[in-house]
């Protein structure tokens, strides 16, 4: 519901990385746990990445499925709905061990800073 | 927009093949295949220049989590306790305010961050009790914000003096989505959730209920009139949160609210 706020951040944290570089993509790694459509955010990136660093660029997205571990008998198991029980005993004692991501992983950018970007001196 | 793929890894990405400036490099990536259509006629020549690949591994909401935990030190350096309550439109969160504050007159100093839509009704619903309150305008009459953040919340502060308050209750943005994914530097999470909602909220906002440490029960008093099935409910919270606690209460007849408010000042056990 918010990714347009999401992909603003987004976007500064990718500006201040680039340094003047045009960037091509830019990778997440989002948890089904974080209430993120990607269709959404893949819109809204394309609203909010303007400017001749951003503008162009793709996102690139892992989505990470939520899983829980069982603290009494060990089994890993990968949740299709939210209940916060192990598949293998039933029990309750879960830790949620992935889902939770919201990461800017990486981006890739052009070798050369973008005449453009840099500021006449 | 771009293309929305979805790959058998789970792993989904978007791309405009009207742009020279995508390619399908797998050196990075080794088993990533596209599976395109006939229809695929973009440009996929790759790069005229070289690139390269900087390594962020930095949190999206960081910037926001550096903003709650200057809001977090500044209340901890004043000593005051503050619980953001959050909840759906309508489940009687202003009135559980009202009654809160009518409870701690006098014998607390209360702060209040009034963050949901603003109305005027609102805010004169909650004077009169001796509480700084602090109004956040996160609507323009027609709709508005969906949540706050720690930003908008330092942004409240300037409105409080932190240092003749003893607790700070902010009042989120009605929503059961978004506010659970901001923390905005409160000290704990509460929801109000109201019986006339429906038992199986807890499981379609799975979030928002795990987040809290406190769920407010609220318009008790309509059980009567109602098939709401208590027991059904908890079950439902227990599958997604079970060790949160629990006041069963009417805000509008003040039924069962000391022992929400001694949570919500920190005096009772389970705080």
């Amino acid at each position: 519901m918010h990714e347009l706020s999401l992909c603003e951040s987004i976007a500064r944290a990718v500006t201040r990385e680039a340094g003047g570089r045009r960037v091509s993509s830019v990778r997440l790694r989002i948890g089904a746990l974080r209430q993120v459509v990607p269709d959404t955010l893949v819109y809204c990136w394309s609203i909010t990445s303007r400017g001749p660093v951003l503008d162009g660029s793709v996102l690139e997205i892992d989505y990470v499925p939520a899983a829980v571990e069982c603290r009494d008998c060990g089994t890993l198991s990968e949740l299709s709905r939210f209940t916060l029980s192990c598949s293998g005993c039933g029990g309750t004692a879960v830790t949620v061990v992935s889902g939770e991501e919201m990461l800017i992983v990486s981006i890739d950018v052009a070798e050369a800073p973008e005449a453009s970007a840099i500021p006449p001196a | 927009m771009g293309r929305f793929h979805r790959h058998d890894d789970g792993t989904v990405h978007s791309h405009d093949h009207d742009e020279s400036s995508h390619s399908h490099d797998t050196e990075e990536r080794p088993g990533h295949s596209h599976d395109h259509g006939p229809d695929d006629l973009g440009d996929h020549s790759g790069y005229a220049t070289g690139r390269a690949r900087i390594e962020i591994l930095e949190d999206i909401f960081s910037e926001n989590d550096r903003c709650a935990a200057a809001n977090r030190a500044a209340f901890d350096a004043a000593g005051v306790r503050v619980v953001n309550l959050m909840s759906s439109p309508g489940s009687g969160k202003t009135t559980l305010l009202q009654r809160t504050l009518a409870e701690l007159q006098d014998r607390l100093r209360v702060g209040i961050i009034e963050g949901d839509i603003e109305t005027p009704i609102d805010a004169e619903r909650l004077s009169g009790y001796g509480a700084q309150i602090s109004l956040l305008n996160t609507g323009n009459g027609f709709g508005g914000e969906c949540h706050l953040d720690a930003p908008m919340v330092a942004r409240a502060l300037a409105a409080l003096d932190l240092s003749t308050l003893d607790l700070v209750l902010i009042e989120n943005v009605g929503n059961l989505v978004c506010p659970a994914e901001f923390d905005v530097g409160e000290h704990r999470k509460a929801m109000v959730y109201s019986i006339t909602e429906g038992e199986d909220k807890p499981l379609k906002y799975p979030v928002m209920f795990r987040s809290v440490a406190a769920v407010v029960v609220n318009k008790m008093d309509l059980a009567p009139y109602l098939d709401f099935d208590l027991g059904l409910f908890r079950r439902n919270l227990a599958t997604v949160n079970p060790s949160a606690e629990v006041f069963e209460l009417s805000a509008r007849t003040g039924e069962g609210v000391a022992a929400w408010v001694a949570w919500a000042v920190g005096t009772s056990p389970g705080r």
